[in-house]
């Protein structure tokens, strides 16, 4: 049969589960990463989202585009609303469906990580995805702990730049010594679903973070989001890889030649005020963390 | 000349706040107040002063605390999910006598509920979403040139009392642009705390009734501060007797200055049989309603409390003296409709205009309901 030889090299699943006709902006990030999860986990999957885009983006009543059964929780507790279900599910000895928290870089990165390191202490057998747009984009464009360095928001206007970097939210969950950490892109989708599967397959506290560019926000067209999310991996910006148990590092892109990161900065309006000498901060901020994290993966081979 | 700006609400907040001298702003991103947060995190590094947003709300008012103390005029904004995250500080702040001004952008709830539809149903929030006994003020305007004043009064009166103020606004009036002409510098009062260099360690120590006097916190002596219960010294103790004077002068040092508190504006009240109660965008649609009302010959006022909290129940008793008529209007299931319930008597006849569906009353709703009476 040749549809069946084409289905056995398709190196992701065919099955679309969410459903068009969602609220997300032209070019959202954030859709294209549930569309990838939700083909891999499929269709006995739980999730929860905290207060974030996709409680917008999934559509009001009768219209959700996961397909799948959905809990909108308080801001600051996705994960332990996950904790709290899946616990539900196996004293009802249904152990086959995945829980999953949902969401976004404010709900992670500032208002939910008390309830994000309390679950990873705990090592609840939920799988954490946060979509990094960077900034709370569902209220306006407000500046998170996820905003990068002398990006510009609605709360760090140009005249007062955001002067701090990104919180290293992988470092954070790897200190808690949980099986499975892991950053990935919307640019590539094949090393993306390798870690879905991966972690479907651990039991204990995962974490994926996924990078998911937002056009709206970081004021650029909408067909560059790809584009974007590639460049931000090539220039090292994000770098893509995984942690097990908390200490055995692997690089999942790592090329002999890297793009410098004025290529990714000047695509986007967020970071047009910068000038030259902001641009060299940046390559070299991003070198200095490049080094760091080669020395983790050689140290921890 | 003073020109008209057409301003949003939440701007003119923040305005306000500036001009009242406020330099220290802590917040977290909530629709519908960000533009609150967004305004001062452009204008308070411009003028030398700190905006911080923090990584949640209970963040936000613990900052404003630690602002407040070492001598800054903070503000917070939030709305109601934020509002209750800031619950456990609020309690804290009036327990430690900490002036500071929160404005909730009330949105319909509970949770996430409706979050770009205007409520009024944080009112018994703000009473008594803290744990314990305690005094609070909170304000309530209705009309653009209020939402000014009446935040550079929540400023004073905190300055004043020691204590938090809750300025309560409509989510309609916070997004509306509306024409406003700002007062001159000159024309705005500014309460001016009197800084007591500090003679001894008795900070919180004065007569039931009396102003507390406002303490240079880190100036002279090591002052202790306190959530626990404490004594004239701001120490710790559970000794009955003390715990029910710091307890009654917290709770005088409000109720003794009501009239200074307890503001209100009334409309056709001189010869109204019916009276309606109502508040902020309530209180528009209502006042729009009045003037129809009054067209067709019916006798009826608006009266609109300004200070929400502590409740206008001495004015409020003094009209049921007379009209025996009243009908309540508000954007929630009725959490006021009770407070005039318990301050009417049995001879006054009583009807709501209640709704908690994210719409705001037009002023035939209003005046249907009026024609039922």
């Amino acid at each position: 049969m040749v549809g069946g030889e084409i289905m056995s090299k398709l190196t992701i699943p065919q099955e679309e589960i969410m459903s068009s006709g969602h609220l997300g902006c032209q070019g959202c990030g954030a859709t294209i990463a549930m569309r990838y999860m939700l083909k891999v986990f499929g269709r006995k999957t739980m999730l929860t989202f905290p207060a974030c885009c996709w409680s917008v983006i999934d559509g009001p009543w009768p219209y959700s585009a996961v397909s799948v059964p959905l809990f909108h929780t308080a801001f600051e507790t996705a994960a332990i609303a996950a904790s709290g279900i899946k616990s539900g599910l196996d004293a009802f000895g249904k152990k086959d469906i995945n829980v999953i928290a949902w969401a976004g870089d404010g709900g992670t990165f500032d208002i939910g990580i008390q309830a994000i390191s309390g679950a990873a202490e705990r090592n609840d057998n939920i799988l954490y995805i946060v979509y990094d747009n960077e900034a709370y984009m569902n209220t306006g464009i407000q500046r998170s702990s996820a905003t990068p360095w002398g990006a510009w928001t609605t709360t760090t206007p140009v005249n007062n730049p955001k002067n701090r970097p990104k919180k290293d939210l992988v470092e954070i969950i790897a200190a808690h010594r949980v099986p499975y950490t892991a950053t990935a892109s919307i640019a590539y989708p094949e090393d993306f679903i390798k870690k879905l599967e991966k972690a479907k397959n651990i039991e204990g506290f995962k974490l994926i973070h996924i990078f998911a560019p937002c056009p709206t926000g970081w004021k650029m067209p909408p067909d560059l989001t790809v584009k974007v999310a590639r460049l931000a991996v090539q220039t090292r910006i994000f770098p893509i890889y995984e942690v097990e148990n908390g200490v055995s590092y692997k690089l999942n892109f790592n090329p002999k030649k890297f793009v410098p990161v004025d290529e990714y900065l000047k695509l986007q309006g967020r970071f047009r005020h910068l000038k030259e000498d902001g641009y060299k901060f940046i390559q070299k901020n991003v070198e200095y963390e490049w080094e760091l994290l080669k020395k983790k993966v050689e140290t921890f081979k | 000349m003073r020109r008209k700006q057409v301003l949003q609400g939440n701007i003119i907040v923040a305005k306000a706040a500036l001009a009242a001298r406020c330099n220290f702003f802590a917040g977290y991103p909530i629709t519908p107040s960000s533009e609150i947060a967004q305004f001062m995190s452009r204008e308070l590094p411009r003028m030398g002063y700190d905006f911080i947003q923090m990584e949640d709300e209970i963040a936000s008012l613990g900052a404003c605390i630690g602002a407040s103390l070492s001598g800054r005029k903070v503000l917070t904004a939030t709305s109601g999910p934020g509002f209750s995250l800031m619950q456990e500080h609020l309690g804290m702040a009036v327990m430690a006598e900490i002036p500071l001004v929160i404005v909730n952008v009330m949105r319909g709830g509970p949770s996430t509920g409706l979050p770009t539809k205007p409520s009024q149903s944080d009112i018994m929030q703000a009473r008594w979403g803290t744990h314990g006994d305690h005094p609070i003020i909170a304000l309530y305007p209705a009309f653009a040139d209020e939402i000014y004043s009446e935040t550079i009064r929540a400023f004073n009166l905190s300055e004043k009392f020691w204590n938090p103020v809750i300025i309560l606004l409509d989510e309609v009036l916070a997004k509306a642009h509306e024409d406003i002409e700002l007062p001159r510098k000159n024309d705005i009062h500014i309460y001016k705390e009197k800084i007591h260099r500090i003679k001894d360690l008795n900070i919180y120590d004065r007569e039931i009734g009396e102003n507390p006097p406002r303490v240079d916190f880190f100036k002279g002596y090591p002052i202790h501060i306190d959530g626990l219960e404490h004594d004239k010294h701001g120490w710790p103790t559970s000794d009955p007797e003390t715990v029910n004077k710091m307890q009654t002068l917290r709770m005088q040092k409000i109720y003794h200055y009501l009239d200074e508190i307890v503001k209100f504006k009334e409309y056709y009240m001189e010869d109204a049989e019916i009276m309606i109660f109502s508040f902020g965008v309530s209180a528009r649609s209502s006042l729009a309603a009045v003037k129809m009302a009054r067209e067709q010959g019916i006798k009826v006022g608006l009266f609109q409390a300004l200070t929400i909290w502590p409740f206008p129940k001495i004015p409020l008793k003094e009209r049921f003296k007379q009209i025996k008529k009243v009908l309540t209007v508000e954007l929630n299931m009725g959490q006021t409709k009770y407070e005039i319930e318990r301050i009417s008597l049995d001879d006054v006849e009583k009807k709501a205009l209640l709704r908690a569906n994210g719409i705001p009353f037009t002023p035939n709703e209003v005046l249907d309901k009026i024609r039922e009476f």
